[in-house]
């Protein structure tokens, strides 16, 4: 069955390139700025973990370090990608309404787009944070090389989201606000703006969260110039590769029901 | 390996009635009383309806076929389970090579992207990449007649300029297996010729259509086979001119009697001197007959039968008052009959009939009956259109130019 989706999205990779690029040119379309907001995002974002961080140090009485702030961005770009992916992809189905019920397509295009659509203002952040990060003066090193698989594992464990919950949205209208609600939260068990050895003993429950083996192993490797927590990493792999085909398969199994459901 | 482009196999379809739960403050309840036993069952949880029960055809490689039926039949369910985008409850489909569809043309048309960004986006939803968008796009752009606005946002458009470029791409998509629904009616009269040229060009190329429309007219024009499919079931399988005389001759619409006005039309007939029936050759003469029911006394009536074509379109309308009948009085417990003769001077084809009671003098129906009858005319060979002016060829003479003079000069360029 997997095979066969995927055979079916090679296939169809047109389609996908299509409603990914259509995402992305409609969002920028009629803004006054247009691209120039997948530059300022990020910039945005960098600069409210600089102004949190220096709160921190103030309050703290700690002198404020560069790396810390440094650290912010590397992992408040992803953070950011990873809540858009899932807002985007839980609601691609609905907001595709017209050609689900109307024309047979493949619709596990409509969630991958989503997370497609926003992989590309990643790649504009990604390139604003090394601007950043090279300004900052931090080094490369050859645990750089580690980036391809955390970077891979989030895009994973994003899209695996984004086909699930897209998929439920059909069934349950609730699903929307139990995302948004879940997504307003997640920023406090998520360590982006702290590390989180700053829960002491809690902090292996934090690295529970899928989300956060990869944002420390990016803030690792990118840094501190040091391996990712391997367990950890292998904990997010697995968990991300594992969801993603739970996903596929069972998306595959209600499609056929999408067009009298929605 | 058979020959058949498409086989549809016992297929049904069943539909949940009424409102599924789709949101949680349906659900929680409802599972609160099935988890307590408890309460009636709701409602919605009844058997549902087969929109399709037990169909059966196979439609030969390069075959058009037409699928008849009124409002409800379960036309569109068939194409949706086609194309795929549904999965029948029961049976099996099976069709060979790609299949395409003109169904709701523009589907996926975003609003903010110009023309030309949508042809490559719909181009893509159809199922062609990028290269084959690319070596189409001119004949696309020229199918639609939109050269100018190609790069204006589709929201800009009107209605037809958007389903003009939504059939043009539509129809340059060359697939094996092509459902066509109800869209040969978009845009002006000069569009429309195209589209039905269009369609005979891929019927001509060896392509399998399947064709739904309410323009029995066009149907019977592209398809030599068809079947018809009633709340579902399938009724028969034949030559479309067959096909939709017993679809006809199923007889009238049921329709809602509202008696408030105080009187009511009962019965609406069509007969020739043979006596009634659906099918009545051009040239006959033809006995609408009305039969009006009071229940309460007026005195100011006037009977009014108006003929319509396959369109819905009046051709023809007369009444009591224009015939010089004056007011027409008729008491609670009376029935009044009237029958119009007429000529029947209309040419192939299907032509409804509807029956109103007006007041006298001003054009407020007391009661109406819309497409109270349907017949079918047939005959008339020479004449294509809504009515036969019995054409006779008066001159048909060859000569060299030079000789017809100015004359025909003048004529060539008027």
């Amino acid at each position: 069955m997997i095979v066969g989706a995927l055979r079916e999205l090679v296939l169809r990779r047109n389609l996908l390139y299509m409603v990914t690029w259509r995402d992305i040119r409609v969002k920028y379309k009629e803004s006054v700025m247009g691209m120039l907001w997948a530059v300022m995002m990020p910039v945005v974002i960098v600069c409210a973990g600089m102004i949190v961080k220096l709160a921190f140090a103030m309050s703290t009485g700690k002198t404020l370090r560069m790396l810390d702030v440094v650290s912010v961005a590397v992992k408040a770009v992803p953070y950011a990608f990873v809540v858009a992916a899932i807002r985007f992809g839980t609601a691609s189905l609905i907001a595709n309404q017209d050609l689900v019920t109307k024309i047979y397509l493949p619709r596990l295009v409509f969630p991958l787009a989503a997370v497609c659509s926003q992989l590309f203002d990643f790649c504009i952040a990604a390139v604003v944070v090394t601007v950043f990060l090279t300004v900052a003066g931090v080094g490369v090193s050859a645990q750089l090389l580690w980036l391809p698989l955390l970077i891979g594992t989030l895009i994973l464990l994003a899209s695996g989201l984004a086909i699930l919950l897209s998929a439920a949205t059909l069934f349950l209208r609730d699903v929307r606000f139990i995302v948004e609600a879940l997504l307003t939260v997640a920023i406090f068990f998520t360590p982006v703006f702290y590390a989180p050895t700053a829960f002491g003993r809690w902090a292996p429950l934090l690295m529970l969260n899928p989300v956060s083996p990869i944002l420390e192993g990016l803030s690792t490797v990118v840094i501190d110039h040091r391996a990712p927590a391997l367990p950890w990493l292998a904990y997010s792999a697995v968990f991300s590769l594992a969801l993603c085909l739970f996903a596929i398969v069972r998306f595959k199994q209600i499609e056929p029901l999408f067009a009298e459901n929605i | 390996m058979s020959d058949h482009a498409l086989e549809v196999q016992g297929v049904s379809k069943r539909f949940r009635r009424g409102e599924k739960h789709s949101s949680l403050r349906d659900l929680l309840p409802a599972l609160t009383r099935k988890f307590l036993r408890s309460g009636p069952a709701p409602a919605r949880e009844s058997q549902g309806f087969l929109a399709l029960d037990d169909v059966t055809f196979q439609v030969n490689r390069g075959e058009a076929f037409g699928i008849i039926g009124g409002n409800g039949a379960g036309k569109s369910t068939i194409l949706k389970l086609l194309t795929g985008i549904m999965q029948p409850t029961s049976g099996k489909i099976r069709i060979a090579g790609r299949v395409s569809a003109l169904i709701e043309v523009g589907a996926g048309f975003h609003r903010d992207l110009t023309g030309r960004e949508n042809v490559f986006m719909n181009g893509a939803i159809l199922g062609l990449s990028r290269q084959e968008i690319e070596k189409r796009f001119d004949a696309i752009v020229a199918f639609s007649g939109l050269e100018e606005f190609i790069d204006t946002p589709v929201k800009r458009y009107s209605s037809g300029m958007f389903a003009r470029l939504g059939f043009s791409v539509a129809a340059h998509v060359d697939p094996d297996v092509l459902l066509v629904d109800e869209v040969l009616s978009v845009g002006d009269y000069v569009f429309q010729r195209k589209c039905v040229e269009r369609m005979n060009a891929v019927i001509a190329s060896g392509v399998t259509i399947v064709f739904v429309s309410h323009n029995l007219r066009e149907l019977a024009n592209l398809c030599p086979r068809s079947l018809l499919l009633e709340k579902g079931r399938l009724q028969m399988i034949g030559p479309t001119e067959d096909v939709i005389r017993t679809y006809f001759g199923r007889g009238q619409l049921p329709r809602v009697a509202d008696a408030s006005s105080g009187v009511l039309i009962t019965k609406v007939s069509v007969q020739d001197e043979h006596g009634p029936g659906v099918e009545f050759a051009s040239g006959c003469k033809l006995f609408i007959t009305i039969e009006v029911q009071g229940h309460v006394r007026h005195d100011d009536m006037s009977v009014v039968v108006q003929i319509l074509d396959d369109h819905q379109y009046p051709v023809f309308d007369t009444c009591t008052q224009r015939l010089g009948a004056g007011e027409i009085t008729i008491d609670r417990d009376q029935t009044l009959r009237c029958t119009f003769e007429v000529d029947n001077l209309l040419a192939q084809g299907t032509f409804h009939v509807n029956a109103y009671v007006h007041r006298y003098l001003t054009n407020l129906p007391y009661d109406r009956w819309m497409s109270a009858a349907t017949f079918f005319v047939s005959g008339a060979p020479e004449a294509r259109g809504v009515v036969t002016l019995h054409p006779r060829l008066a001159e048909l003479e060859i000569m060299p130019t030079a000789a017809a003079g100015g004359d025909a000069d003048a004529a060539s360029r008027g």
